[in-house]
């Protein structure tokens, strides 16, 4: 066999091989185009109509848009996922930093398999779960405020998630609890990976602790960090669970989001176009604050 | 390397983008969702009244929490072996989220627990009951136990109009209380005035006993009190006619305005519980049934309940007018259960309703299972229940309310969303200081008006 025929049928396998790569990914494009991009564009679609899911739709245009850039109450409900994002994002986010770097170096052997596993555990409950055990804990007589009263702070003591200016940061650190443990993780991972020569470095050039951290640690954890806000900002935006089991949406619209008012626009009150129209406004959103994120994160680390 | 996968990204991104924009566009060309115009006109007289000997199974759709429903199928079919029922339960707000396109599927259940009717007659989803109305003698129930469920050709207003549903058991709302408190706040009988209902509440703060136990978290159970307020401060007919949406009512009236300065003074002086935002039904039922306050606003589905729970200690009465021996006004609604218009066995469905309403046994379980009256024919009488308990109580008050003819809906079914949109957002903001009651008011039928315009 020549050497040439051999090319030749290779590159013929080749060919054969892109094309059974689709056959191969079909079955799951299939169910993505199904799963995924038809209710987008229906979505898209319906959020162009007046509709309460079951009768006529009326042609509304882009009124359902100007709706919802509009009205004083959804306006500030988007507000609030906006607020949502400092406890979701910024916090578990810090913290999460502060906590790896002092777990850094307990993370192997049986004593960092612990650490890890409780930092992870929020992960692995259930959000609804979450939010029942925490709406008891901040409950008038839960335990924060028992722990409030035994040390003397009983003045301090309150109906955490019904009161109007304490419901949005009580949800908040709710998220933050859940996220605490992913960022945490994620990032103790990313410094595993640091080059420990660059530690050296910097301590044989007189860097303390906090340089260290400033000048390898941080740049180093670019990647992780930039993951960790794309996920976190995320959950922020399209926060659901919590809010809806631990407040409702209340007291009047102090916690209310736009994944909740989503629901209840589409199922409650049946203006699915109005509900439609929110919900490609938050998609758009999420877009805009984890695109600038993705940009900023995977840039060459010059 | 980074940099490559960026790239790599962006072009993955396009890829993607692109089928997107595609299906997009196509989607949005197409015509407009949502079925053709439904047929909703008067159905055809040919009813029976004959239930036959053929073995069916009815498709049932009823609420979670509340047993009367499967109690009266269960005892259906003991009476009528041929007739199965398959139930299924559901929180309310679920049924209330689910009930149209339930009602819409092929699979559409033959008798249903009602949400708001207004919407489903509009989409021509219930089947209208005059047939059976006649074919049955409904007329010879009172006439105002099936007002409410009247709507008027194309949805509004309630009131008037064909019938859409009938009651398993009709309820009546008042004032439950807690008749070891009553003592150590110094009450000796029920009051008879507002005012003797406020110097109750005064009493109670000052000797250190929560005045009421009321929910307002997730749906503002404090809309309770204030519609009970709101009924004795004007002309009830005035309230009937808002929630039935006839046209030029409105919410904006003085009665309303009264009932909500009310309402705000009696939150500012603590008469709710502090919390009452952070509180849901639930809860306020563990908290009343221990002893966490001296009167809850609430209907009498829970006196069955309560009478287990704080048996002898629980004490009902409905909530008085603004003068000794004024008229007695409530809110009473039936406990509504309609027929699918896609339903498969509609005469069975309409038998087993009357049959609810006749049938000496079922009757029984209404008010045994329901703790309500169980309506009916006005020369029927109403099975007693054990003297002493809240339960005798709650029904002997819904005969005079019935007497009195004092019964109106609840301004929360006024429409689909008034309820979730308006009223508890606004009554949230109202006992935290955070509205005033002119605001709360005319933030309430804003809300009306824009959602009827839709």
């Amino acid at each position: 066999m020549t050497s040439s025929a051999v090319r030749a049928r290779r590159r013929r396998w080749a060919r054969t091989a892109r094309w059974s790569g689709w056959l191969w990914v079909l079955p799951a494009l299939l169910m993505y185009a199904v799963f995924v991009l038809r209710p987008l564009a229906l979505t898209f679609q319906y959020s162009l109509y007046h509709w309460n899911g079951i009768g006529v739709a009326r042609w509304a245009g882009l009124s359902n848009y100007v709706t919802v850039f509009t009205d004083r109450d959804l306006l500030k409900i988007i507000g609030n996922a906006f607020i949502l994002i400092i406890f979701f994002s910024f916090i578990p986010v810090g913290l999460g930093l502060l906590v790896a770097t002092l777990v850094r170096r307990i993370t192997s052997g049986p004593f960092g398999t612990a650490v890890r596993t409780i930092l992870f555990l929020p992960q692995v409950i259930p959000l609804v779960a979450a939010g029942i055990a925490w709406s008891w804990l901040l409950s008038t007589t839960g335990v924060v405020n028992q722990v409030l009263r035994a040390i003397g702070l009983g003045g301090l003591a309150r109906a955490w998630l019904g009161e109007f200016d304490t419901a949005l940061p009580s949800v908040g650190v709710i998220g933050a609890w859940v996220l605490l443990g992913l960022c945490t993780i994620l990032l103790v991972t990313g410094m595993s990976k640091i080059d420990p020569a660059l530690y050296e470095a910097a301590r044989i050039d007189g860097a303390g602790p906090v340089r260290e951290f400033l000048a390898v640690t941080l740049p180093s954890l670019r990647q992780e960090i930039g993951v960790c806000l794309t996920v976190t900002v995320i959950a922020a935006l399209a926060s659901f669970d919590i809010v809806y089991i631990s407040t409702g949406g209340g007291p009047g619209l102090q916690t209310t989001v736009p994944g909740l008012e989503i629901y209840r626009l589409a199922f409650a009150q049946r203006q699915v176009g109005l509900a439609s129209a929110l919900g490609v406004v938050l998609m758009a959103l999420v877009l805009l604050c984890v695109l600038p994120i993705q940009r900023l994160t995977r840039q060459d680390k010059g | 390397m980074p940099g490559f996968r960026a790239r790599r990204l962006s072009r993955r991104g396009i890829v993607l983008a692109a089928p997107l924009a595609v299906v997009a566009v196509v989607a949005a060309g197409c015509s407009a969702p949502g079925a053709e115009e439904p047929s909703s006109g008067p159905t055809s007289g040919a009813v029976s009244t004959e239930l036959g000997s053929e073995q069916i199974t009815l498709e049932m759709y009823a609420e979670t929490g509340f047993p009367l429903a499967k109690a009266l199928a269960d005892e259906f079919t003991k009476q009528h072996p041929n007739v199965k029922f398959n139930v299924r339960e559901d929180q309310f707000t679920v049924i209330v989220e689910n009930a149209p396109r339930v009602l819409a599927s092929d699979n559409a259940p033959d008798v249903i627990r009602l949400p708001t009717m207004v919407d489903l007659v509009k989409d021509g989803l219930l089947k209208n009951l005059d047939p059976y109305f006649t074919a049955y003698g409904w007329d010879k129930f009172p006439a105002s136990q099936l007002v409410q469920l009247r709507v008027a050709e194309g949805g509004r207003p309630r009131g008037s109009g064909s019938l859409y549903a009938m009651g398993l058991g009709y309820s009546v709302t008042g004032v439950f209380y807690n008749k070891q408190l009553a003592q150590k706040a110094g009450m000796t009988q029920p009051p008879a005035t507002v005012a003797e209902f406020e110097e109750l509440l005064a009493k109670a703060k000052a000797a250190n006993v929560q005045p009421i136990m009321q929910f307002n978290k997730n749906t503002a159970g404090i809309n309770f009190p204030h519609q009970a307020l709101q009924n004795q401060f004007g002309d009830p007919a005035q309230i009937a006619d808002w929630i039935f949406q006839k046209p030029g009512a409105t919410f904006d009236t003085p009665a309303a305005l009264k009932a909500t300065e009310t309402i705000q003074k009696w939150a500012q002086a603590g008469y709710f519980p502090k919390d009452a935002n952070a509180i849901d039904y639930t809860a306020m039922m563990g908290q009343f049934q221990k002893g966490g306050g001296l009167f809850m606003f609430n209907g009498d589905w829970e006196s069955a309940n309560l009478d287990k729970s704080m048996p002898g200690n629980v004490g009902f009465f409905l909530f008085p007018g603004e003068a000794a021996g004024a008229k007695h006004v409530a809110m009473s609604a039936p406990n509504t259960f309609g027929v699918g218009a896609k339903a498969k066995h509609p005469d069975a469905a309409a038998f087993f309703l009357n049959w609810v309403h006749t049938n000496d046994k079922a009757r029984e379980i209404s008010v045994k299972v329901g703790g309500s009256s169980p309506g009916g024919p006005a020369n029927l009488t109403v099975p007693p229940a054990a003297e002493g308990t809240v339960l005798a109580e709650t029904l002997k008050a819904s005969q005079q309310l019935g007497a009195e003819n004092g019964a109106v809906d609840f301004t929360a079914n006024a429409t689909g969303a008034i309820f979730a949109s308006a009223i508890t957002p606004e009554m949230q903001k109202l006992v935290a200081g955070q509205q005033t009651p002119q605001g709360y008011v005319k933030a309430v039928q804003a809300e009306y008006e824009k959602e009827l315009s839709q």
